[in-house]
């Protein structure tokens, strides 16, 4: 039988906030255990929550941003559970009246090809502290420094058929967050969360097959994996005749599986329930416009630019638009200047992106700031120097403070474009290699390349390889 | 898990609802319970009654909308003062039974 699968995404996303949704206690990440947990976020007796400005203006900021309902009156909700590291029992959230409603990303795929995603919600709530089971024997440690930081829950639609879409979205939310300032994205420390619902129908048939719902993927690639996983076993199930069962799993990257967490088959029964603590968030329009008037440019909207201002090929716009700092730096660089934006293009995903790959460096700390980066390539681009040279000069730059200018100054690279010096050089050349200057006439044209790689030798790199090449192929003539 | 119209509770239901709040009974009470609980939704159960056509949900009684707050850090480290009073502590944790196998 031929199947299709089916996937929806939820993503926690941890609003970039400095204090918590509901109390005034650091987010700070790493501090010592507890140490950043107060009396609210305790969940003890007689205290109040109190909403933090800054949790609604991003929620709003990420509606605008996905062309999302806003709600004008939304509402906080209890939803009830026990677990040690939810000490209120139960987490403030928000259900029968989100925040953001229904909107929409429109996710690019590696091979080009574009696919809306529809986006059922998006959801304010707090999130939980941290158990620790294996730490002191027989106990379950508790650290509450995370209960009640900023979580915005953002739930797709089950709009994805394949692994590698739900990839390219979880990929466009993560650029899209961090675009807008809402989320640093760091998914190691878990301010980028995604949960996969999971299902397969046979081909054709509308309706949904069971899902799965599989929890802990905190890369892509487990994403990826988890989803691949995930879909051959529920094939295999239904292929031999059993059914699947809606439960919640947990991928395990280091067997690369997904397994039931569930010991116990009751469904969950959260009963959720307006926070009598927590009157209807009121969103005023002119809020709304307030910050409309702040959000950035898109990352999608940017990309589209590049290509047709800077006529930039769609992917080399979209490398460079994929996050915020690479496409202001990319702007920085061209700024005013005379050269193509494409040659920025091609050295800042060229020559910067490799040193920093390979220096496991952010851009924000790489040694050369667009300014030098411009003023490398304006010498590359009036000839100063060559392309060959430039790196040298960028090597250069990435070790010491100094502009290209000097480093060209200082060491000699200026490009030779004297006629008559560059002229001595090819005929010394042709004088010490009669044999090959033989061969050549004789019809061996592919020796081009050694003449022209013993001139450049001979000019010590600085030859320019335009006057070069066609000089030398005006002698080498018989 | 509560139908809307019958409103007989059963024994079931109330080891249900006890469940999920962690409160343990005893099987005797399991019966005067479902009465009693019977009894309140019943009583609840007149506002079925009223008419609700074109009335929008309420969440919260009264006119008031939520006030916000600045984001900014405001609290200090009380460690010590808030795990004065939990019955285990070590290291800075809480400590509580083991809760996974």
């Amino acid at each position: 039988m031929s199947w299709e699968t089916v996937i929806g995404l939820e993503i926690h996303a941890q609003l970039a906030t400095r204090s918590k949704i509901f109390s005034g206690s650091s987010t700070a990440f790493g501090a010592e255990q507890n140490t950043q947990a107060n009396a609210v976020d305790l969940g003890l007796p007689g205290v109040l929550p109190v909403v933090n400005k800054d949790v609604v203006r991003m929620a709003v900021r990420f509606a605008l941003a996905t062309d999302a309902a806003i709600t004008e009156r939304s509402q906080f909700a209890r939803k009830n559970y026990f677990y040690p590291d939810l000490p209120k029992g139960y987490q403030i959230s928000q259900m029968a009246l989100p925040i953001v409603g229904e909107g929409v990303v429109r996710i690019v795929m590696p091979d080009g090809t574009e696919k809306n995603i529809g986006l059922t919600r998006a959801h304010l709530e707090e999130d939980a502290g941290k158990s620790v089971h294996d730490m002191f024997e027989g106990s379950t440690a508790i650290d509450l420094n995370r209960a009640g930081t900023p979580l915005l829950e953002i739930v797709s639609e089950p709009d994805m058929r394949c692994a590698q879409e739900a990839v390219a979205y979880a990929k466009h939310i993560h650029s899209l967050v961090r675009y807008i300032d809402i989320c640093d994205g760091n998914m190691q420390e878990g301010s980028f969360r995604c949960d996969a619902n999971v299902s397969i129908r046979p081909k054709g048939q509308s309706e949904f097959g069971t899902r799965a719902e599989i929890k802990n993927l905190n890369s892509f690639r487990f994403l990826e994996r988890a989803i691949e996983f995930e879909v051959e076993r529920q094939m295999d199930v239904l292929e031999s005749g059993q059914e699947v069962v809606q439960e919640t799993r947990l991928y395990d990257a280091d067997k690369d599986e997904t397994r039931s967490m569930r010991s116990k088959e009751e469904a969950n029964d959260y009963r959720y329930f307006p926070d009598p603590d927590l009157p209807p968030l009121l969103v005023e329009p002119s809020f709304i416009e307030s910050i409309r008037q702040e959000m950035p440019e898109l990352p999608t909207v940017r990309r589209e630019r590049f290509v047709t201002e800077f006529e930039l090929k769609p992917d080399d716009a979209a490398a460079l638009t994929a996050d915020r700092t690479t496409a202001d730096y990319f702007e920085a660089v061209i700024a005013g200047q005379a050269f193509a934006p494409k040659l920025a293009s091609n050295w800042i995903l060229g020559e910067l992106f490799a040193r920093m790959n390979k220096e496991s460096l952010e851009l924000t700390d790489a040694p050369v700031n667009a300014e030098r980066m411009a003023g490398l390539l304006n010498r590359v681009h009036d000839q100063t120097i060559s392309g060959k040279i430039g790196k040298q000069v960028f090597d250069e730059m990435w070790s010491s403070s100094d502009s290209a200018d000097d480093i060209i100054d200082k060491k000699g690279l200026k490009q030779i474009t004297d006629t008559g010096a560059i002229e001595a050089l090819v005929d010394k050349v042709i004088e010490d290699n009669p044999s090959q200057l033989a061969e050549y006439r004789a019809g061996k044209e592919k020796l081009l390349s050694f003449f022209v790689g013993a001139v450049m030798k001979a000019s010590r790199g600085k030859a320019n390889p335009a006057q070069l090449n066609a000089m030398l192929r005006d002698k080498l003539k018989p | 898990m509560i139908a809307e119209k019958n409103v007989d509770l059963t024994e079931k239901d109330v080891k249900g609802i006890a469940h999920l709040a962690r409160i343990g009974l005893e099987e005797a009470a399991l019966a005067p319970l479902a009465k009693d609980l019977s009894n309140v939704l019943t009583l609840v159960e007149q506002l079925e009654a009223a008419n609700t056509d074109g009335v929008e949900p309420l969440a919260h009684p009264g006119h008031s909308s939520l006030r916000l707050r600045d984001d900014t850090v405001s609290e200090e480290n009380q460690r010590e003062t808030l795990q004065s009073p939990a019955p285990d502590t070590r290291d800075g944790y809480f400590l509580v039974p083991r809760v996974i196998e």
